[in-house]
């Protein structure tokens, strides 16, 4: 059979960016946004095409492993430069490529007039290629390569702006907080490389059911481990703290890497790993309650935030934790599904925000936006699209995804869980048809200056939108409930998920008059986040005034973030700072620095006797020289 | 036939000339010179050895020497007259600049 070539899907973004710096400036804007945006385009073709004919193939075999070449082989260890394509990766490239070539493409409009241009492309190409590196690796080793590649790329993208020191900040913050959970990530391998001998997926899932006992100590902490590396990538309590300072990032950076791709890799991560998880049912309760309580603390943070692209970063928090939400119980299709529509819907409403933004000249606060409705058509179409679909209204494409997931979580016997998810459901439409009123409706709040040149952007950017609004109608489709046999999604995944032990966790049947009441419950949920919020901000806009005054206390724990960042500050920032600055003066001043002065004084203090002889007067030297020969033959002739 | 000590007497004293001439000269071509007398008298003692002990090994030797010193002469008069386009002079105390 014909290769597929699957390097080349992030090979391609790979070599724009080693034209983008041999070429440099002389390529101009024209030119640089062609290369970068051609790059991610074609692989995106390639990877459709890829999926085609992973496609076409029997179910039971669906996967296709390429070796580039060897990376290294020491011992019996080894490790190879080598890409895997299943249902699982597929969906996650067509997703990255995919949602990735729209981004790159309004970027093009968005980033029109910045000095940084072709950096900023340089970066976002870099990108692309560690989160394709990151989702096709077929070995944890490569999968790290890619891991740290997208958090480098991600620390640049949020540093953009380096001028502004509260980019700088933001982007080191996500850096160092990204850190400790890599360190997870790492020690996670490393347990299961001492006890599986490989870090291949394939020879790792083949043989951890025989290594690993059920439930045994070994392979929980590998997957807690796993975990916390997630945990650190995907903005999960305790980590989270990160994702809503990257906000500091231009628009597009946020809604490619800090929304559609980058957030969900630990999603993915679990997903891929699903077969240690479901080893170890400690760390899935785990992923469970983590996911559960990271969506409704993001979502009750999201209530009382101004700026618009905060609000939605702990919005993308919250979903994030519905993603984990789906893993823990279990039900890791409907976590890769709700991936996928949260990567159109969330990727939109970012776009539709950076679309806002742009028209009102650098405005972020809600609070001097409204009534852009009918100045901004298009973008307040789409972002209704968007803003519907995250909320979970049918037909639009969160439903389906979010009403799997809160099906599996009762089904599989996790009655609070749901509950948690539930509610966080009728927060999210809360929040996010507050953003929408606050944007769109009511009295416009927009500064003078500011109103004069509302306009729609650029067709470069509203053509993405009109696509990504698109596919939030139509991207739940794949996976309607109550199939025959599983929606068509499910289908697809089926060759992944059910390969480990115990894979049907997902398919605990429940009676389909079950299935509507709980539909019935999460649509009401959302209906009544929805009647709530167009209550409280459109017809009776004092109200809302009212209740902050009435809840002030609640209003400034959640407008404060519930002191998160303080607390962290406080118990570990600060100290860890304190004992480096003691350290600081104690042993690199003292210790370092007098040990290597003091080298240089020694040398100094015998060198000063030692530059005596040499004068410079090529007849000293010869003359010292005739003495020494004299000495030696004096020597010689004694004895 | 004259004893061997009159020649290794003879290189000897050209030898010391040719010493003392490197050392206390500043002249840097006559400091050249002098190496010459140097390696002069080497070739003396070596002619004269050759001759006492009926070998040709030292009449040989003295053709490398030889050889040896044109090169150095070569060179070592690109090196003087360098030095002197650089520094107009050639006189070596002048030549201090490695003084530490």
């Amino acid at each position: 059979m014909n290769p597929v070539h699957l390097a080349l899907i992030p090979g391609l973004p790979l070599a724009a960016v080693a034209l983008n710096l041999l070429l440099g400036d002389r390529l101009g804007r024209r030119r640089v946004s062609w290369l970068a945006c051609g790059a991610v385009g074609l692989s995106f073709m390639l990877a459709v095409r890829a999926a085609l004919r992973l496609a076409g193939m029997p179910e039971e075999n669906r996967s296709i492993v390429e070796t580039l070449y060897t990376w290294m082989r020491v011992g019996d260890f080894s490790a190879r430069v080598s890409f895997l394509l299943d249902p699982l990766s597929s969906v996650m490239a067509l997703v990255v490529t995919g949602v990735g070539f729209l981004i790159h493409v309004y970027s093009v409009g968005y980033m029109a007039n910045d000095a940084s241009f072709r950096r900023f492309f340089l970066y976002l190409n870099l990108f692309m290629f560690a989160m394709l590196t990151l989702v096709l690796a077929d070995n944890f080793l490569l999968m790290f390569v890619g891991w740290e590649g997208v958090g480098l790329c991600s620390y640049l993208l949020i540093g953009f702006w380096y001028q502004r020191p509260s980019a700088a900040e933001a982007g080191k913050k996500a850096f160092i907080v990204n850190r400790i959970g890599d360190f997870g990530f790492i020690l996670g391998m490393l347990v299961l490389f001492v006890h599986a001998g490989s870090l291949d997926y394939a020879r790792l899932f083949a043989v951890a059911p025989q290594v690993f006992a059920f439930g045994s100590a070994a392979i929980t902490t590998a997957t807690l481990l796993l975990f916390l590396g997630a945990t650190g990538k995907s903005a999960q309590i305790p980590l989270y703290t990160w994702l809503p300072d990257a906000m500091e990032g231009p628009t597009p950076v946020s809604a490619l890497i800090h929304a559609a791709t980058m957030v969900t890799a630990g999603v993915y991560m679990v997903a891929r790993t699903h077969v240690l998880f479901q080893l170890a049912p400690l760390s899935l309760e785990t992923v469970a309650l983590i996911g559960a309580a990271t969506a409704l603390l993001a979502a009750t943070i999201g209530i009382a935030q101004n700026d618009i692209k905060r609000v939605l970063a702990y919005s993308t928090v919250s979903q994030l934790g519905y993603m984990f939400m789906a893993c823990g119980v279990g039900a890791f299709t409907a976590g890769i599904f709700h991936l996928m529509t949260h990567a159109f819907f969330k990727a939109l409403l970012f776009l539709g925000a950076g679309s806002v933004i742009h028209a009102l000249s650098d405005e972020q606060d809600l609070r001097r936006m409204g009534g852009l409705a009918r100045r901004i058509p298009w973008t307040h179409g789409t972002m209704l699209v968007a803003t519907l679909a995250i909320a979970g209204i049918p037909p639009f494409a969160g439903f389906f995804s979010k009403d799997e997931i809160l099906g599996s979580a009762f089904a599989s016997g996790h009655p609070g869980v749901w509950l948690a998810g539930l509610v966080g459901a009728v927060l999210t439409s809360f929040y996010m048809f507050r953003l929408y009123i606050l944007c769109f409706r009511g009295e416009s709040r927009v500064s003078r200056e500011a109103g004069h040149h509302v306009h729609e952007p650029p067709p470069s950017m509203l053509v993405p939108l009109v696509i990504l609004a698109a596919l939030s109608v139509v991207g739940g489709f794949v996976g309607p409930p109550m199939q025959e046999g599983g929606h068509a999604f499910e289908r697809w995944m089926r060759p992944v998920f059910e390969s480990g032990a115990g894979g049907a966790a997902a398919g605990h049947a429940v009676s389909h008059a079950t299935e509507w009441v709980l539909i019935a419950m999460s649509v009401a949920a959302a209906g009544v986040g929805i009647l709530l919020a167009f209550q409280i901000y459109l017809n009776q806009p004092s109200l809302a005034t009212q209740l902050q005054q009435r809840w002030s206390a609640v209003h400034r724990v959640l407008f404060n973030k519930y002191w998160v960042d303080e607390l962290y500050n406080a118990v570990v920032v600060s100290p860890v700072y304190r004992i480096s600055q003691r350290l600081w003066k104690l042993w690199d001043e003292k210790v370092v620095d007098g040990a290597v002065n003091g080298v240089g004084y020694t040398l100094e203090g015998i060198s000063s006797v030692l530059r005596l002889f040499q004068t410079g007067f090529v007849g000293t030297y010869a003359l010292f020289f005739a003495l020494g020969v004299l000495v030696l033959l004096f020597h010689l002739v004694r004895h | 036939m004259i004893p061997l000590s009159w020649p290794l007497l003879l290189s000897a004293v050209v030898f010391v000339i040719g010493l003392v001439g490197v050392l206390v000269r500043r002249n840097a071509l006559v400091i050249f010179m002098s190496i010459e007398l140097m390696l002069n008298a080497g070739n003396l003692a070596f002619v004269a050895f050759a001759r006492q002990m009926n070998s040709l090994d030292g009449q040989v030797f003295v053709f490398f020497v030889m050889t040896v010193a044109a090169a150095e002469v070569a060179i070592g008069l690109a090196i003087i007259v360098n030095l002197f386009r650089l520094r107009e002079s050639v006189f070596v105390d002048e030549i201090n600049l490695l003084r530490g």
